[in-house]
C-alpha cells in the first residue's frame, strides 16, 4: 500500500484578507466579510472566483458554503466541510480536511475561511445573559467561571504549578507577539509597544493571565486557497507546500465537568506527533513557529508538548530574545498573532506561516523552509499543521 | 451582606427535564453529594456521562460520596464578564480533587478571604449554598479549607 500523506500533494496558492477591526466595529456584516477575504485570497493566487469548487471551515463559522458559493459564482460545488470544536482548535484542521480532499480526488479548488463579526453577533469573552443554565456549563457557569480567560487559567495555574514555571515565562511569549506587531501594518496593536513593566502593571484576568497574556477580539475575514502541488507550480506566487497537517486529541481529553484527561496540557501530545511523523520534519528542522495564543499559557503548553523547549527549561528559554524574527532562536508569532495582530481565530496564523515561506513578512526570518502553524490549543479536538517551501520537498 | 458567595444574578442551574443531571441538583439540595458509579465496573465517573468511560456499560448508577479533596487547581477571577459582577471585586474558583472518588475533579468558589494565598494541594470540604428562594431553588457547591 502506498504510503498516506498529505507531504507535498498540496499547496497553499493564494491567500486574503479584509482589514482587521476592533471587534464591533467592521463596517460589513459577516457574510460580506467572508466574500471579500476568499475574494482577495482568488485575486492572489489568480484565479477566477467561480472556479473554487471546495468550502473548508471550523468553529461553527455562520458563513454556509451554499450561499458563498452561490454569490461567488461557483460553477460546481463539490466539497463543503466544517472542522467540529470550538475556538481556533479546528485552523489546521479546515487545512487538513481541505487538502484530503483535493489529494482525494473531491475538489480541485478549495477555500479555507474564517469570517468574524462580533457586532453583529455576540462576543466570546463575556458570560451568558440568561437566567438559567442546563447541562454541562451549569457546573461552571454559575461558579462565576463562564468566559475563555476565566476556565483557561486553571489549566495554565496547574501546568505552571506542575513545573514550577513562573509569570515571566508568560510574559516572555506575550512580548514576542506585541514586538513583530509594532512591524506589521495589518496589526491592530501596531503602535502600542509593550514593555516588561506595562506587562507586570497591567491588570488581572483572571489569574494567572494578565491583560496582555488575552487574545484581543476582533472583526474581519480570512481566506486560504489550496490546490494540488502541481497546479500551484505554475501560478503567481511561489507555492507554500503543505508538509502535514492533523487534528484531534489524546483519548478522554473531551469529559465534562473538568474531567478530561490531561488537564494539564494543550491537549497536543499526540497530535504533535501525527503531525512530525507526517511531515518528516521535527522541531529542530522548523524554521518559524505561529503559535495560537488565545492566552499565553496555551502557547506555554503547546511549545512544550510540540518539542521546542521542555517544561522545566521554560523560565529560561521564554524572554523576547529568543523569540524575535530577527535572529531568536525560535521566532514566534512573527505577525503579531491573536495578541496583537488580529484575532481571527487564528487563519492569520496561517497566512502569516505563509507569507514566511514566500518571504514576504514584514518580520521575515532568513531563509524559511518549514514553517509551522499550532492552532488553537486547550480546546478539543486540536490540531496543527507545517507548510514547506520547494526546498523542503 | 449577601449570604452568597456571588451576587445574584447570574446563570443559575437547572435540570427540568434533565435525567442525566437530576441526580446531582436533586442530592445537593439535601447536602448530599451524588456521583456516578459504574454498576459493572465500579469506576467513579463525572461530571454526568450515558456510559461508563472505563468499561463502555451503560449501567450508570449514582453513589453518595464525602464532600472531601484537595485544591487541584485555582484562578483568581478579576475582570467581570457578567453584569451581575460588575461591583462584585476579584473572586476564587477551586477545582477540586477527591481523591477518594477515583480523583474526579468539581469545580467551585473558595470561600473566604478573596484575597488568601491558595495554595495546590490543601484540603478543603464541600458547603452547600442553598438557593431556596430563586425563581428555580436550588444549591451550589462551594468549598472551605480544612478537611
Amino acid at each position: 500500500m502506498a504510503e498516506r500523506s498529505l507531504r507535498g500533494k498540496v499547496a497553499v496558492a493564494g491567500i486574503g484578507e479584509t482589514p482587521y477591526y476592533k471587534h464591533g466595529q467592521a463596517p460589513d456584516p459577516e457574510i460580506v466579510l467572508a466574500l471579500k477575504a476568499i475574494l482577495a485570497a482568488c485575486d492572489d493566487a489568480g484565479i477566477d472566483p467561480a472556479e473554487v469548487d471546495g468550502f473548508a471551515s471550523y468553529s461553527d463559522d455562520r458563513n454556509n458554503p451554499t450561499r458563498l458559493a452561490a454569490a461567488l459564482g461557483t460553477k460546481e460545488l463539490r466539497f463543503s466541510n466544517m472542522q467540529w470544536g470550538g475556538g481556533g482548535g479546528g485552523g489546521s484542521g479546515a487545512i487538513a480536511n481541505a487538502s484530503a480532499a483535493i489529494n482525494a480526488g473531491i475538489a480541485d479548488t478549495v477555500v479555507v475561511y474564517r469570517s468574524l463579526a462580533q457586532g453583529q453577533f455576540a462576543r466570546f469573552g463575556q458570560g451568558p445573559k440568561i437566567p438559567a443554565i442546563a447541562g454541562d456549563p451549569a457546573f461552571n457557569i454559575p461558579y462565576g467561571i463562564m468566559s475563555p480567560a476565566q476556565q483557561y487559567s486553571l489549566k495554565a495555574m496547574r501546568f505552571m504549578h506542575e513545573h514550577g514555571i513562573h509569570q515571566t515565562a508568560l510574559r516572555g511569549i506575550a512580548m514576542a507577539s506585541y514586538y513583530h506587531a509594532q512591524n506589521n501594518p495589518r496589526a491592530i496593536m501596531r503602535g502600542r509597544p509593550l514593555t516588561e513593566e506595562k506587562y507586570d502593571n497591567s491588570r488581572w484576568i483572571s489569574e494567572p493571565f494578565h491583560l496582555y497574556d488575552c487574545c484581543m477580539e476582533n472583526d474581519g475575514a480570512a481566506a486560504v486557497i489550496l490546490v494540488s502541488a502541481e497546479r500551484a507550480k505554475d501560478m503567481k506566487h511561489k507555492p507554500a507546500y503543505v508538509l502535514g497537517a492533523a487534528l484531534g486529541s489524546d483519548g478522554g481529553t473531551g469529559r465534562g465537568a473538568y474531567n478530561g484527561a490531561h488537564f494539564a496540557s494543550s491537549h497536543f501530545t499526540s497530535v504533535s506527533r501525527n503531525l512530525y511523523d507526517m511531515a518528516k520534519v521535527g522541531p529542530k528542522d522548523v524554521d518559524v513557529l505561529q503559535s495560537y495564543e488565545n492566552f499565553t499559557g496555551g502557547v506555554l503548553m503547546s511549545l512544550v508538548e510540540h518539542g521546542f523547549v521542555e517544561a522545566e527549561e521554560a523560565d529560561e528559554f521564554l524572554v523576547l530574545d529568543n523569540l524575535k524574527a530577527d535572529g531568536g532562536k525560535l521566532p514566534l508569532n512573527t505577525s503579531g498573532g491573536n495578541l496583537a495582530e488580529c484575532y481571527m481565530h487564528g487563519l492569520e496564523l496561517i497566512t502569516e506561516a505563509v507569507h514566511q515561506i514566500r518571504g514576504d513578512s514584514p518580520n521575515q526570518v532568513k531563509d524559511v523552509n518549514v514553517s509551522m502553524v499550532i492552532s488553537g490549543p486547550m480546546v478539543s479536538p486540536v490540531s496543527n499543521s507545517i507548510y514547506g517551501s520547494e526546498a523542503s520537498l | 451582606m449577601t449570604a452568597f458567595y456571588l451576587p445574584e444574578g447570574l446563570p443559575v442551574p437547572t435540570w427540568e427535564g434533565d435525567e442525566l443531571q437530576r441526580p446531582y441538583w436533586e442530592g445537593v439540595k439535601q447536602e448530599q453529594l451524588n456521583i456516578q458509579r459504574c454498576g459493572d465496573c465500579n469506576a467513579w465517573q463525572w461530571g454526568p456521562e450515558w456510559m461508563c468511560h472505563e468499561c463502555r456499560s451503560f449501567n450508570m448508577n449514582w453513589a453518595p460520596i464525602e464532600g472531601k479533596g484537595i485544591i487541584y487547581s485555582w484562578t483568581r477571577a478579576w475582570h467581570p464578564v457578567h453584569p451581575a459582577l460588575a461591583d462584585r471585586g476579584p473572586y476564587l474558583a477551586v477545582l477540586v480533587e477527591l481523591p477518594d472518588y477515583g480523583n474526579v475533579r468539581m469545580l467551585g468558589n473558595l470561600l473566604g478571604d478573596e484575597h488568601q494565598e491558595v495554595v495546590i494541594g490543601t484540603p478543603v470540604h464541600a458547603v452547600f449554598e442553598h438557593h431556596p428562594d430563586n425563581a428555580i431553588p436550588h444549591t451550589l457547591v462551594q468549598w472551605e479549607r480544612g478537611s
